[in-house]
């Protein structure tokens, strides 16, 4: 099989490994603030929800979530297809991680700033969202920026559950082709390229976030 | 529809088995790690070197095998080493793969420890007339370990969580096993959920370990006897 062949059939798996981000990244963020703000909240019930489904998540592997979700889940009459299968258990699982990212990012913003915002009247709500997470959101971004690319190592996961992605088709190519070395090198190429496009844009969308603000010297 | 119902004869049937396989999940992680701290502590020496070549080789290759699936890297030295003549059981296998995808994430953890020593006992140790070798074994080395060991600690476990993805490649590992006495018993719930429990506990263990150990290290005043 020449290699311009190859690559057009490892192409279509690397537009399923991308819808899989797409879909999942969203569900990861939602995640990971509801559960980093319930683990901060004045409601013990709230707080040890959160806990549970964090360390649950963390606890466990990320394969054994997906298998759980894929096939035990059917047996509660919850028939899913495996593409909401990978996007589900790898944006809980990624979303778990990034809870403690933003707990973390959220303390780390200066106790003046929370004064300042009682003093000037602020009502709690106010204090977070525009005074507070504007503020966490910069050091958030580099951890987000690893989590991310986690997220895109973990899609090769899905192809387990018989999903057509890029390390799916590679191990069919392989076992068709036996041109081995070319098709996993490629394909080990592939997710390097994908990893690092996901790292520049994140990289912007932190410059961006950190305009106009005065970092490094807020106390 | 099959209503919920947990099986509990099927549950303490699978467990024994499901715990002789977690001997093998723990061997490949043990072996793992071994590997994994070889690597890192080459690829953090080699990232100090003199020659630009040699330390961007060493940056760019953490940085390649650090920002692609270790599945991929799996898959690929189980179906190109026999390419190049390295006939490897999947065990091997395996743990190579885990050792190598994880010596890239430690060496960022003992270069940074590294890092940390303080300047001072570089220059004492040129003082001293000590060879490169001696400064790092004696003076360097023991210094970083402090801040190295929690952190590394945390990629040990993440190294063992991951290892449910030698399935992939036959080894007989918990999963493996938990997928293979689900399909022939057409109940996925017990083994699955068996499987995951025993995950939970052991890392939950290992990492409250370590924060334990964490809090037993002195912060200031580390002495060398």
């Amino acid at each position: 099989m020449p290699v311009t062949e190859i690559l057009s059939a490892l192409m279509g798996g690397a537009v399923i490994t991308m819808k899989i981000v797409v879909m999942a990244l969203p569900l990861a963020t939602l995640m990971a603030f509801t559960a980093g703000l319930m683990r901060m909240s004045e409601r013990r019930s709230l707080r040890w929800l959160a806990a549970i489904y964090v360390e649950f998540f963390r606890g466990t592997s990320a394969l054994i979530q997906l298998y759980w979700i894929y096939f035990v889940l059917p047996l509660f009459g919850l028939s899913i297809d495996a593409v909401t299968a990978g996007v589900v258990a790898l944006g809980l699982n990624i979303g778990a991680y990034g809870s403690e990212v933003v707990r973390g990012g959220l303390l780390s913003v200066d106790k003046g700033q929370t004064e300042a915002a009682i003093a000037l009247n602020f009502k709690p709500r106010q204090r977070l969202w525009r005074i507070i997470m504007p503020q966490a959101l910069v050091g958030m971004m580099p951890p987000f920026g690893n989590l991310a690319i986690e997220l895109v190592k973990a899609t090769s996961l899905v192809s387990l559950i018989t999903i057509a992605d890029l390390t799916y088709r590679a191990k069919s190519l392989a076992d068709m082709t036996l041109q081995v070395e070319q098709i996993f090198g490629l394909v080990l190429v592939f997710y390097f390229l994908m990893a690092q496009a996901l790292n520049l844009g994140l990289r912007a969308l932190e410059k961006r976030l950190g305009k106009g603000m005065d970092r490094g010297g807020l106390t | 529809m099959i209503e919920f119902d947990w099986d509990w004869a099927f549950a303490w049937e699978v467990l024994p088995l499901l715990l002789d396989a977690c001997l093998i999940t723990l061997q490949a992680t043990l072996l793992g790690s071994m590997l994994a701290i070889v690597m890192g502590l080459l690829l953090a020496l080699l990232r100090r070197s003199r020659w630009k070549t040699v330390s961007y080789s060493a940056y760019w290759w953490m940085e390649f095998v650090r920002s692609t699936p270790l599945l991929v890297q799996i898959y690929f030295l189980y179906y190109v080493a026999p390419e190049w003549g390295l006939n490897m059981s999947p065990m091997m296998t395996g743990v190579i793969a885990l050792g190598m995808h994880y010596g890239a994430y430690l060496s960022e953890v003992f270069r940074s420890g590294i890092d940390g020593v303080g300047k001072g006992q570089w220059e004492a140790s040129i003082a001293l007339n000590l060879s490169p070798y001696r400064t790092y074994r004696d003076v360097i080395l023991p210094q970083a370990l402090r801040s190295m060991i929690p952190a590394s600690g945390n990629y040990i476990i993440a190294m063992f969580k991951e290892t449910p993805q030698l399935s992939a490649i036959t080894l007989l590992e918990m999963l493996q096993l938990a997928k293979i006495m689900g399909s022939e018993n057409f109940r996925y719930l017990e083994p699955f959920t068996l499987v995951g429990l025993i995950y939970l506990v052991l890392s939950l263990a290992a990492s409250t370990g370590i924060r334990l150990a964490e809090r037993r290290f002195p912060k200031e005043g580390f002495t060398l006897s």
